[in-house]
């Protein structure tokens, strides 16, 4: 079982590093965003979120109060040790976490509002699995704030509008979330599925690194186009008007089905928070997002 | 050009009719956060004529679920960033019009009800960066009070000893400014030129 405890003490490490620390491409942005910035209210947000980001990692401190509803992304062989025990393993993890970093109770009951109070509830900490032909577990700890969530929409388009379509969608959304999924965002964009296939895809887009362009070159011609339209509407950082609305667009698709052209729209705040480790059957740990020294 | 302006609490009715939106608020004084689940208490008391436990008279409210940790017998604040503030619009303004609420800070910017309420009353949004937790928490500096501690962490009512809180963007102020509005305004405008 040292497998399982294992697991455990690394889950609780990465939702450590997650909610203190950003990722470096995340940083670099934010950055960059700063120096680029024109309008000066917008430079003010933009230096206030630099300065935070120092005094998280100075004092360990979460950067933000809202640590999220904690997701796990698992890739993972089937043959992991005791690899049926390891959702167990991740909610013990969460609650101990909870307590030690601490993270903020977000776990609430929808009918009678009672907080659990240890960030552990029906299907919570969701866990996403992926089966992968690796000797090892990857785990990647995704805490995502109530803010950027609350703007996710999903449109389910008319085929003959097309891409069209999906870019007045986004601007639309992007205008009506205004500054309340704390922009500059990394804006998700699903297409194709069903209406559950192009969120799980748009979420999932959030997981990959800013500098990191889709695959495809006609995918990442798309993003960078439609990334450009983002940041034109001048909503900019916080909403108080800028030239930074978005850090970045991912886009992910499926095929559709001949009636439907599903868009799904998922925003990560501009905390853009994720942790991501590799646990080897050997015992071996490898972290991939953060410098553990 | 906006102004930067250090205010203590209470804050006056005069006071708040000057500022614009742009200006750069630095507020020093007491803060009660309060959100969705505290805002809901708070009108069913003002509906039922009961009183709070606590005065807001002059104060700011803060829309924050903060994240605290008790050490002996003192709460320390851990992580106080802005929540979205849109929620609470159903609810503020009563609250504004019946606790003499001067300033209302919060992330992401508040509607025509909230801004007719403080244009009426005299009272103004101040916009903080949202996820700006740390720096917040550094910025406040006791924790005096805590009330309806069984509405969960994040809901309950924090009074915050605060000094230079900010920088607090006047976003709505008691001209019948609307930063936020604005802006949004622009944009869709911008849109139709980006899609055609």
């Amino acid at each position: 079982m040292e497998a399982l405890s294992l697991v455990e003490d690394v889950a609780v490490n990465l939702l450590r590093l997650a909610v203190i620390e950003l990722p470096q491409d995340v940083k670099e942005a934010l950055k960059r965003a700063y120096h680029n910035e024109s309008n000066p209210l917008g430079k003010v947000q933009l230096k206030t979120m630099l300065d935070n980001i120092r005094l998280a990692e100075e004092t360990g401190r979460p950067l933000c109060q809202d640590t999220g509803l904690i997701n796990f992304y698992l890739k993972a062989h089937p043959k992991f040790p005791h690899i049926e025990k390891i959702e167990d393993s991740l909610r013990r993890a969460v609650a101990r976490a909870t307590l030690e970093i601490p993270l903020r109770p977000n776990a609430v009951d929808p009918f009678t509002q009672k907080n659990s109070g240890d960030n552990i509830g029906r299907h919570i900490p969701f866990i996403h699995w992926d089966i992968s032909d690796g000797n090892c577990l990857e785990v990647t700890a995704f805490p995502k704030g109530g803010g950027s969530e609350n703007a996710c929409a999903l449109g389910m388009m008319t085929p003959g509008e097309g891409l069209d379509g999906v870019k007045r969608f986004l601007l639309e959304t992007v205008i009506k979330a205004g500054g309340m999924p704390c922009p500059p965002t990394i804006v998700g964009i699903g297409i194709g599925g069903g209406a559950d296939i192009s969120m799980k895809l748009a979420k999932k887009a959030l997981l990959r690194p800013i500098d990191e362009p889709n695959r495809e070159e006609r995918i990442a011609e798309l993003e960078k186009e439609l990334y450009e339209a983002v940041n034109a509407t001048g909503i900019g950082p916080m909403g108080l008007g800028g030239d930074t609305t978005a850090l970045a667009v991912k886009i992910d698709f499926a095929h559709r089905h001949p009636a439907s052209y599903p868009v799904a729209i998922a925003f990560q705040c501009w905390a853009a928070r994720r942790s991501t480790a590799r646990v080897y059957s050997d015992g071996r740990v490898e972290y991939l997002t953060h410098k553990v020294s | 050009m906006s102004r930067i302006l250090k205010i203590e609490t209470p804050i006056s009715e005069s006071q708040v009719r000057d500022w614009k939106i742009g200006d750069v608020v630095y507020l020093t004084g007491t803060i009660i956060t309060a959100r969705d689940q505290a805002h809901k208490r708070m009108v069913k008391f003002l509906e039922e004529h009961k009183g709070m436990p606590f005065n807001l008279k002059g104060l700011a409210i803060y829309h924050c679920g903060p994240i605290v940790k008790r050490l002996n017998s003192e709460w320390i604040v851990i992580s106080a960033g802005p929540t979205t503030s849109m929620r609470m619009e159903r609810f503020e303004d009563k609250i504004i019009r019946s606790l003499n609420v001067r300033l209302i800070i919060g992330k992401g910017g508040m509607s025509a009800k909230t801004g007719e309420a403080m244009k009426e009353y005299g009272a103004a949004y101040g916009a903080f960066t949202g996820g700006a937790a740390v720096l917040a928490a550094r910025l406040i500096k006791r924790v005096r009070q805590v009330e309806w501690l069984d509405l969960g962490m994040p809901e309950a009512i924090w009074v915050f000893e605060v000094e230079n809180f900010g920088p607090l963007i006047i976003s709505i102020d008691a001209r019948g400014g609307n930063l936020f509005e604005e802006i949004r305004f622009r944009a869709e405008k911008n849109m139709n030129r980006i899609i055609s």
